[in-house]
């Protein structure tokens, strides 16, 4: 128990928390929007390896790294906007459309990295972003080493969940995104393009998406793996229901989720990682997310024409 | 009202065609509506209707024709040019954002997509709300309004934004009367402005009320129009359904044995609307029960025990003298309880399933299927049987449902209910929103069901209908019940009285 104790006070766990919840925070955005404009986008997990895999490749070939999460940013959008043509204007399942935009992003990735790399073993390593050394707060103790040695991208994941939520909730924009997830035939009725809306909220979302994969060559790891998403778009799938569909609660979410996992690590060094098999410290993160999934989400309001394509001229 | 001959003229639709597949829904309508006239347009269920506004606001592209506004050209399917024309629609079917307020479903689209500008909207919001008297909450959560409060957000939605003229689909169909009344001074009000309104309504004592001039579809033509003044409801009538038309009148008969029959059943308030208190019903066979009294006073659960979707909490139910071990949809069904729903979108039908699957929804497992499989054969026949017989308009049996008319819909429902020869009728609401062609034809078959020895409780907020057609009745008000009178005892104001609550107290004691 001791040792669960000192693990939570020390500063180095919450550093990793945050470093952890960064690229959820990010893609669990571009996902909310998505969804709160009526738009299921299971690309997520494709999108990410896109992200991740342009965003390295633009700054190994010679771009600075804000350059990158701007390559990364336009390849997602891209493929957002693949994604929205099909199930947007042709209304086509959101399913399949979201699994095939996966695996045809992660596919593209492993081609171009291929033809692009023909000869390399390991991946090559770039200079990722720093951790931002702010005056006063970088220096207290523990609170600096806690949060204020994050690096400029953990700060802009931050920022933009508060964007998302402003522009939610606080402007005419948001308003419409939320109705056209409503009751598209609302917005349609008010004079706005309901196809024009969803496209938009589904390419800003896939643009988000891929820079939480870029996170995580720019910001986590310095170099591209192929594994290396791993699940967390479906994580943050899943966060967007946890959050109840509102930024605040899925950002929450997130940091919940990277709480449990920075500490299933550190608990497989204890004792207890002697005796007990490892596989069941992998599993906790998301056993405990399921639970507090199960309790978080009963009362919360999905928006109501999540998943229901919208044909103009049809009742 | 105020819609002299030489007024300005605000909207003209000229030669509007549109087709739908095979389907002609609008052929050839010109219309014109003058500044602060009220036109009614009228017409059977599936006449086009809802069609031809729709094509007016830009929802649908006519195939042939064109719109006019204040003498200016429409472009086509531009919802958007219609609004900024000063066209403003209130649908059939309500198009709120549930998970918005009031002030945010009648700001949404008004604003740049960046701007801020709340305090104007919200003054603004209040003060027509208080001018035209309608009184909704603008920070109130739009899905937890009741239908009369969204009618209202939706007008001031069109007031909001300045409309010159408003179209009405429907407004009434699921308004109580005295929400009808509150509605109707609002449009005298709003013609007083200078408004314009395009009213659509099946009742035709309410057209007789409001419009100035009627016009009257059939078959997607127009086939009559004429000012309000030189006509009645009968012609009226009859110009809709293209012949004379006769109200079916059930004759008294001698009631039989009891079929069903509930006994102190109390059920919890839910919400505003009240629970049932004690009620006891019987119904008995050859016996049409006529259930007055404004919606939302009960009926609701009294219709969810004798459907099989409730038990009693409190009291019994019996069937044939027995009390059922099990009661479910299912198990009513079995026992041949027959329902009309009251919702026919959400409880009647399931809007993206054909019709030939929506008329087997009651039969699947027990008359359409062997061993496990489908007979698609028998299911579609019967649809198809229901079609002709009902005379529902559509392009055929496997069409999707929510592709028809509100009327034709009903039709379906009504001719699946009946199929089964059922003992006891469920009918609620059965002609809300339905043409009076069609009226005449589901209250017909309501008594023929009874003649043939079928128990049928009506449930209807239209006073005409329940003493046209009940050999008893009872009122209900805020969960009780009433005594039953037999027919030909009560005048409307007397019911009208039962209604409003007056006489319950008075009944315990005599
Ligand atoms: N989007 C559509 N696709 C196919 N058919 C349609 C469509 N909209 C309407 N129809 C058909 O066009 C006809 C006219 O429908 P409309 O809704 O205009 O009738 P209405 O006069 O408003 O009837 P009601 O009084 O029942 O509301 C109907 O037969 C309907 O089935
Ligand atoms: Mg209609």
């Amino acid at each position: 128990m001791s040792e669960i104790v000192d693990i939570l006070i020390s500063a180095s766990f919450w550093a990793a928390v945050i470093r952890i919840a960064s690229p959820l925070i990010l893609a669990t955005m571009g996902e909310l929007i998505c969804e709160r404009a009526g738009v299921l986008n299971l690309g997520i997990e494709g999108i990410m390896v896109i992200g991740a895999f342009t965003g390295w490749m633009a700054v190994y070939q010679g771009m600075p790294l804000w350059g990158g999460v701007a390559v990364a940013m336009a390849a997602g959008m891209l493929f957002g906007l693949l994604h929205s043509t099909l199930t947007v204007p042709f209304g086509l399942s959101q399913h399949v459309v979201g699994l095939g935009v996966t695996l045809f992003a992660t596919a593209s990735a492993s081609f171009a990295y291929r033809l692009m790399l023909p000869e390399v073993t390991s991946p090559p390593k770039i200079e990722p972003f720093q951790p931002l050394d702010i005056p006063v707060l970088s220096d207290l103790p523990w609170l600096g080493e806690a949060l204020f040695s994050q690096t400029a991208l953990t700060w802009a994941a931050f920022a933009v969940a508060g964007l998302v939520a402003f522009t939610l909730y606080r402007t005419p924009l948001g308003l419409a995104v939320r109705a056209v997830g409503e009751n598209p035939a609302a917005v349609e009725a008010q004079g706005l393009s309901v196809t024009g809306l969803r496209i938009g909220a589904v390419m800003v979302g896939s643009g988000l998406m891929a820079v939480g994969g870029a996170f995580l060559t720019l910001s986590a790891f310095s170099s591209f793996f192929f594994e290396m998403v791993n699940g967390r778009g479906w994580i943050c799938v899943a966060l967007v229901v946890f959050g109840a569909w509102k930024p605040g609660k899925a950002v929450l979410g997130a940091i919940l989720f990277a709480a449990f996992d920075a500490l299933q690590i550190r608990l497989q060094q204890t004792e207890l990682g002697a005796v007990l098999p490892y596989q069941l410290f992998l599993a906790l993160p998301f056993i405990l997310s399921i639970l507090a999934l199960i309790l978080m989400s009963r009362r919360a309001e999905v928006p109501a024409a999540l998943m229901v394509p919208y044909n103009k001229g049809e009742r | 009202m105020t819609g002299e001959k030489g007024a300005e003229v605000v909207l003209r639709l000229d030669r509007i065609t549109k087709r739908f597949g095979a389907l002609t829904a609008n052929d050839g309508v010109s219309l014109t509506l003058r500044r602060g006239e009220v036109v009614a347009l009228l017409g059977e269920n599936g006449a086009g209707k809802t069609t031809l506004m729709n094509i007016l606001f830009g929802h649908y592209v006519a195939d042939e024709g064109s719109v006019e506004v204040f003498g200016q050209p429409l472009p086509p399917g531009n919802p958007r040019a219609a609004l900024a024309a000063g066209v403003g629609m209130v649908h059939q079917h309500f198009t709120l954002a549930g998970n918005l307020t009031v002030l945010d479903n009648i700001r949404l689209g008004t604003e740049g997509l960046w701007s801020r500008s709340d305090a104007g909207a919200r003054e603004k919001v209040e003060r027509l709300s208080r001018d035209f008297g309608l009184a909704v909450h603008p920070d109130a959560k739009v899905g937890r309004l009741s239908v009369g409060e969204r009618q209202r957000v939706e007008i001031l939605k069109a007031l909001y934004r300045d409309a010159r003229v408003l179209i009405l689909d429907e407004p009434t169909a699921v308004l109580t009367p005295q929400e009808s009344e509150a509605l109707f001074a609002t449009l005298r009000k709003a013609t007083g402005l200078g408004l314009s309104v395009i009213f659509i309504s099946h009742k035709l004592h309410e057209v007789m009320a409001i419009a100035d001039r009627c016009v009257v579809l059939r078959h997607g033509r127009v086939v009559g129009e004429v000012d309000t003044h030189a006509t009645d409801k009968a012609a009226l009538a009859a110009l809709m359904v293209g012949g004379e038309l006769s109200l079916p009148r059930a004759e008294a008969r001698a009631a039989g044995a009891v079929l069903m029959r509930i006994a102190g059943v109390s059920t919890p308030n839910r919400g505003a609307s009240p629970g049932l208190k004690m009620v006891t019903l019987e119904l008995r066979a050859g016996q049409i029960t006529g259930l007055a009294g404004v919606s939302g006073n009960g009926q609701a659960a009294l219709a969810e025990i004798v459907g099989g979707l409730a038990r009693p909490a409190e009291g019994r139910l019996s069937l044939h003298g027995q009390e059922p071990k099990v009661w479910t949809p299912g198990e009513a069904l079995a026992r041949g309880v027959a329902r009309i729903p009251e919702d026919r979108h959400h409880q009647g039908s399931i809007a993206d399933f054909d019709l030939t699957e929506n008329a087997v929804l009651e039969g699947y497992r027990t008359r359409f299927s062997r061993r496990g499989w489908m007979n698609w054969r028998a299911a579609r026949a019967f649809a198809e049987g229901i079609i002709k017989g009902y005379d529902v308009r559509c392009p055929g049996p496997s069409t999707r449902i929510r592709l028809l008319s509100g009327g034709n819909m009903q039709k379906l429902i009504l001719g699946r209910a009946m199929a089964v020869g059922p003992d006891i009728i469920l009918a609620n609401q059965p002609v809300r929103g339905l043409d009076v062609g069609a009226i005449a034809y589901v209250q017909s078959q309501l008594i023929a069901a009874r003649d043939r020895g079928a128990a049928v409780l009506l449930i209807s907020e239209d006073l005409d209908e329940i003493m046209g057609l009940s050999d008893i009745i009872h009122v209900m008000s805020q969960g009780r019940l009433s005594p039953g009178f037999a027919r030909g005892t009560m005048t409307a104001a007397e019911l009208g009285l039962w209604m409003a609550g007056q006489k319950f107290e008075g009944a315990h004691a005599a």
